[in-house]
């Protein structure tokens, strides 16, 4: 290990003491006060629970069927709404006629079409992945237009002084004036498609590491169910650091200081 | 101003033909005034500089020229030919470098810009990007991004990417106006010195009195509200021209007191 990946962690370490201490914390004071309750347990039994979830291998089994859906449903939404999204950035005409639909549709809750979803395509991947798709489809299409729109005008003046022919004005200067924030709507998109895959496992598809949470709770194993929650909000901070690892390497040098 | 009929003028009009003619122009804008009656030209290859108060309508009268902008009334032409929109021939070096430069290319990508646009061979672009960076003083910079560079630096790498389009025509709108006093001096000489080389013909915008002085052959002065043409004076000072000596010069001092006034005057 180099100098600097030892002082980065010297310099991370305090605030992983945080949550640590906290459960530390709350350990001593379960035990001190003799509290029972079906919804609570004890940090050293959700630890217990988690690395044996860990060992039997369900842990990996419900992971892998939740990132699944996301991995299928995300593409497929997003995709659409990216195309969708950069065509209404770059034709005006195209966004004002599509303007009043998208606002009919859009405040559809993503969890009202489950019923939907579950008539077309019974329960399990499909109609998880279905889901998905539709609510990502959304803010990626509202945020590529955005991104489109939004890019610098001197840009553009700057294309057409040179004589830039429209199809290379798309491809070397908007759209890649428009990269930083698209990958932003991906970062905020991913985040949105967890929620939705978790929140239609409790709902309604047995499947994923939302049915195991609702399991869990179900047959009174509070332990168990804090110990996926815990691998949730793991899973989640991974996903986003990764991301914005992948996002300064992608645009740091190149794009200046944009966040 | 010369009002010859184009059916009465000589066939070799378009080599004699003003690069830059305004022809009586109006404009307004959201109900305003902005430009009235302006009608002056600019010889090809002449360095002309445009001084006025802010709101005289100096970048205005460079966006009809550039044909981002179109009047409404009168006529502007460039080499003899009514402007309809933009062309190769006319570059513009933005005040702005900041957002007219493209964070994402590096000042060699920002310059082979101009040299995809005009469709040049790939193997010859690396060749002509280089001599480029070289002639405004920025050998050994191509790979670096705008944002790793000073504001003199980017405001070089538009001069390149604007003299890679070969103009005939040169605009440029307060180019040096964020720049430091050292650094503005110094470009205002490579400038001067880029564009006598290149033959084209240049219009620039600037509100400080002496960098048109400086600068130019002729300074139009503009007055304000609406924009029209205050005055015209002639700078007979010798080139190339000097920091110093130029702008000791009793000459240089005259004009200023000239222009100085005027722009007393119309504020």
């Amino acid at each position: 290990m180099s100098r600097s990946h030892i002082e980065f962690l010297l310099y991370a370490l305090p605030a992983w003491l945080v949550p640590l201490g906290l459960l530390g914390g709350i350990e001593i004071a379960m035990r001190a006060s003799g509290i029972q309750s079906d919804g609570l347990a004890l940090p050293t039994q959700i630890a217990a629970a988690l690395v044996a979830a860990i060992g039997d291998g369900e842990i990996f089994v419900r992971t892998a069927e939740t990132i699944g859906a996301i991995a299928i449903g995300v593409p497929a939404g997003g995709m659409l709404g990216l195309l969708l999204g950069v065509w209404l950035g770059l034709s005006p005409r195209a966004a004002q006629l599509a303007s009043l639909s998208i606002e009919l549709f859009r405040p559809i809750p993503p969890v009202a079409v489950i019923p939907l979803t579950m008539l077309i395509y019974g329960l399990g991947i499909r109609m998880e992945a279905a889901i998905i798709a539709f609510t990502c489809f959304w803010p990626m299409l509202l945020l590529s237009r955005d991104a489109v729109v939004s890019v610098e005008p001197r840009l553009l003046e700057v294309a057409r002084m040179l004589g830039l022919p429209y199809r290379q004005r798309i491809t070397k200067i908007a759209l890649p004036a428009a990269l930083p924030r698209i990958f932003t709507a991906v970062r905020l998109t991913l985040g949105i498609a967890l929620i939705v895959a978790v929140t239609t496992e409790i709902a309604a598809n047995p499947f994923g590491l939302g049915y195991a949470i609702i399991s869990a709770g179900l047959s009174l194993r509070p332990e168990v169910m804090y110990a996926f929650l815990i691998w949730l909000a793991i899973l989640g901070w991974l996903l986003n650091a990764g991301l914005v690892a992948l996002h300064h390497r992608l645009f740091g040098a190149a794009y200046g200081d944009v966040a | 101003m010369n009002h010859v009929s184009p059916l009465l003028a000589p066939v070799d009009e378009a080599s004699a033909a003003p690069a830059i003619a305004f022809d009586d122009i109006r404009l307004e804008f959201g109900g305003k005034c902005i430009l009235e009656g302006l009608s002056f030209a600019v010889a090809q290859g002449e360095f002309a500089c445009v001084v006025g108060p802010s709101g005289c309508g100096k970048t205005t009268l460079l966006r009809l020229v550039t044909g981002l902008l179109s009047p409404s009334r009168g006529e502007v032409r460039r080499l003899g030919n009514a402007v309809d929109g933009p062309s190769r021939e006319v570059a513009i070096v933005f005040q702005d470098y900041g957002r007219a430069l493209l964070p994402w290319r590096t000042a060699a990508g920002n310059v082979g810009l101009a040299l995809e646009a005009m469709g040049t061979p790939r193997q010859e672009r690396a060749e002509r990007i280089d001599a480029l960076l070289d002639k405004v003083g920025l050998s050994g910079h191509g790979d670096k991004y705008p944002a790793q560079l000073s504001g003199g630096m980017q405001q070089r790498v538009q001069i390149a990417r604007c003299l890679a389009q070969e103009p005939r025509i040169l605009l440029m709108d307060e180019p040096f106006g964020a720049l430091d006093a050292l650094t503005r001096q110094a470009l205002q000489d490579e400038i001067a010195g880029l564009v006598s080389d290149s033959g084209a013909t240049a219009l620039f915008v600037t509100h400080d009195l002496d960098e048109a002085i400086y600068l130019g052959d002729r300074v139009f002065a503009l007055e304000a509200n609406p924009g029209r043409l205050a005055d015209v004076i002639d700078v007979g000072l010798a080139r190339p021209r000097d920091q110093l000596q130029t702008r000791e010069h009793p000459e240089f001092l005259r004009l200023r007191h000239v222009l100085f006034d005027h722009v007393q005057k119309s504020h």
